[in-house]
């Protein structure tokens, strides 16, 4: 049996990376993440694993690039203006189908912005990482005790696709203390690790590239990996619903804006009015049939986001123009308050 | 009967794509005979440059890796955290060594990375068609350099040996060339005792070796020769600028 312990966002995503076997983490300092690092550098070394303070995110996501091919389970953790860096990285590492995980700690930009937390990243998460065709899966907790699990789940998810994934939050799910739980999970069956580079004694070498100069070997490898995004729609799909049974409006909102949603949703609900929360989780693969469903219940949506207005475009997509979709954003820093959100809702209700 | 000049075993059967008199070729053998030699091929991972060696996996017959432009020492790094008792070695031109990937290629002599990188410095671009390099000589003409390099305009050619040998944590650098039979044998040399640096655990290792571009300096293989006797060694001095004594 394990007990709640009291932890930032930040220290239980680091205990969780351990738990869950990961003995290799590269990183550069950048707030508001640096209490994840700094576990790491304490932690890891007891275990026997590697902390490295690398010169850089483009050096710290391609040392990420070699220990992955070299077969360990490797983090890295930055936010936002270091993960612009990672981003050459990612590419590589997602075209040479290399499993690891990535921590965006996302604050405001864009360019140097400010710190205060943010969701501006999420183009740059599920869609625009960088060159060519690919994705990551993208988890996005609203809670420490969810980040710890979604942790876990983010190193089989990487292992069982062999594709990188990232863990979505913000300055207040990295530096807020919450009681945490790491429950004991038993590993899933995930495919064995015949790919990596060790130096190939008593066996056939292997490469690891992305190079593919025949556009036929090209083209048949960007549909595989397309394949597997579209096996990551079916089995990989995380949402919570709250409060959706009667609701006429749905409000949808991801990680810290959906833990203020919730309160507003409970003012809302003590005035009588019916509203529901649809929060992804994967934010990558999007819970779209889930906000369809919706659509043929609700009179309508409203997206709420710090940010002008990224996640919402994924909304009408789904609700593909069944209904109106409004949207409410704080893209400087700044949490919104239940007030504002409540406010919002009033005015897309008449 | 003793084999003398059989290929390497570790090098493929795969036929080079470098250039007629290309240097290339030249420094991927005298690496995989090292290897061979060193019996050490089993343990050993080859990380690939982005340059005109991107291949360079497909000829060494090892466990290898193509790294981003640049980027193969921040690689190296990874792979050797996973695998410190295993060998890793890095192949980069002069773009990736000395331009784009400075900061990695600083950053693991520094550390003291226990890697070793085999540079080439042929003093151009050669795989995106002849533009100017951090190691383009003054004078030397590129398609991004036409009237020749202008120091006062493009800087001064690097010297990322001498730069190098002043970090600690570089316990081994040499610079070679392998334009003449006498020198490759040399070249051959500096390249085991860089392996056998990385086999003690000494520190990080660097052998730049000069190398001809005749494409894209626009000469014949024997002109090319020349040239690199007659401009790149004056610059580019050969010899141990960093040395460990016996290393065996
Ligand atoms: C990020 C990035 N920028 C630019 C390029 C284009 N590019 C490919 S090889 C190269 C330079 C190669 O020169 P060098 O490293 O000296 O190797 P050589 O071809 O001469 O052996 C460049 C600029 C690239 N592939 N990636
Ligand atoms: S372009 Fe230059 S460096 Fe590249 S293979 Fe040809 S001769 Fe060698």
């Amino acid at each position: 049996m394990s007990d709640k312990i009291l932890m930032k966002g930040n220290e239980a995503i680091a205990e969780a990376a351990i738990r869950a076997g990961c003995t290799h983490f590269f990183g550069y300092p950048i707030t508001p993440q640096n209490e994840l690092p700094a576990y790491m550098a304490e932690k890891l070394p007891e275990q026997g694993g590697v902390f490295l303070q690398a010169e850089s995110e483009v050096a710290a996501i391609n040392m990420v690039y070699g220990a992955s091919a070299a077969g360990a389970r490797v983090m890295t953790s930055s936010s936002s203006p270091g993960i612009s860096l990672k981003a050459e990285g990612i590419s590589y590492i997602a075209g040479a189908e290399l499993p690891c995980v990535i921590v965006n700690m996302v604050r405001a930009g864009p360019g140097l912005g400010g710190i205060g937390p943010s969701q501006s990243d999420y183009f740059q998460a599920t869609k625009g990482m960088a060159h060519g065709d690919f994705r990551l899966a993208v988890l996005a907790p609203d809670s420490v005790q969810e980040a710890v699990d979604l942790t876990r789940q983010a190193f089989d998810i990487a292992d069982k696709y062999r594709n990188p994934v990232m863990i979505l939050g913000d300055g207040v799910i990295g530096q807020m203390m919450e009681p945490v739980e790491f429950k004991e999970i038993d590993s899933p069956e995930l495919p064995e690790k015949d790919w990596i580079v060790d130096g190939a004694e008593g066996r056939e070498r292997n490469i690891i590239h992305s190079l593919r100069l025949k556009t036929e070997d090209l083209t048949e490898h960007n549909w595989k990996l397309a394949r597997k995004y579209e096996q990551m729609q079916e089995d990989e799909v995380r949402y919570e619903e709250k409060l959706m049974d009667d609701a006429e409006v749905a409000i949808v909102a991801y990680g810290t804006t959906a833990r203020v949603v919730k309160t507003a949703i409970k003012e809302a609900r003590a005035e009588g009015i019916k509203v529901g929360l649809i929060r992804p989780i994967s934010l990558f693969p999007f819970p779209k049939k889930v906000i369809k469903k919706a659509a043929q219940q609700v009179d309508c949506f409203l997206t709420v986001e710090m940010s002008t207005g990224q996640m919402v475009e994924d909304v009408r997509l789904a609700v593909n123009g069944e209904r109106s979709v409004a949207f409410y954003g704080s893209p400087g820093g700044a949490v919104p308050s239940p007030a504002e959100i409540l406010v919002k809702l009033k005015e897309v209700m008449e | 009967m003793e084999e003398l000049a059989g290929r390497p075993k570790s090098l493929t059967e795969q036929e080079f794509h470098y250039c007629p008199g290309c240097t290339h070729g030249i420094v991927h053998r005298l690496v995989a005979e090292v290897i061979d030699e060193l019996d050490i091929q089993e343990q050993t991972i080859g990380i690939a440059p982005v340059g005109c060696a991107v291949l360079a996996y497909d000829y060494f017959d090892l466990d290898m890796l193509e790294a981003a432009h640049g980027r193969p020492p921040a690689v190296a790094t990874g792979i050797k955290r996973v695998h410190p008792d295993k060998v890793v070695f890095t192949y980069q031109g002069d773009g990736d060594y000395a331009s784009i990937g400075t900061a990695e290629s600083v950053h693991a002599a520094s550390r003291g990375e226990r890697i070793t990188t085999v540079f080439i410095n042929n003093a151009i671009y050669g795989m995106t068609g002849g533009q100017m390099a951090p190691t383009t000589l003054e004078g030397q003409k590129a398609t991004t350099a036409p009237r020749g390099r202008d120091t006062k305009e493009a800087g001064f050619p690097l010297q990322m040996s001498e730069m190098l040998a002043t970090l600690e944590g570089a316990v081994y650098v040499a610079r070679v060339s392998v334009d003449t039979p006498q020198r490759i044998k040399q070249a051959k040399e500096a390249i085991k005792k860089a392996f056998k640096v990385q086999l003690k655990g000494l520190g990080y290792a660097l052998v730049e070796v000069l190398s001809t571009c005749p494409t894209n300096w626009g000469l014949s293989p024997q002109q090319a020769l020349d040239w690199l006797e007659d401009n790149m060694i004056p610059y580019y001095p050969l010899g141990e600028l960093k040395s460990v004594g016996e290393v065996e």
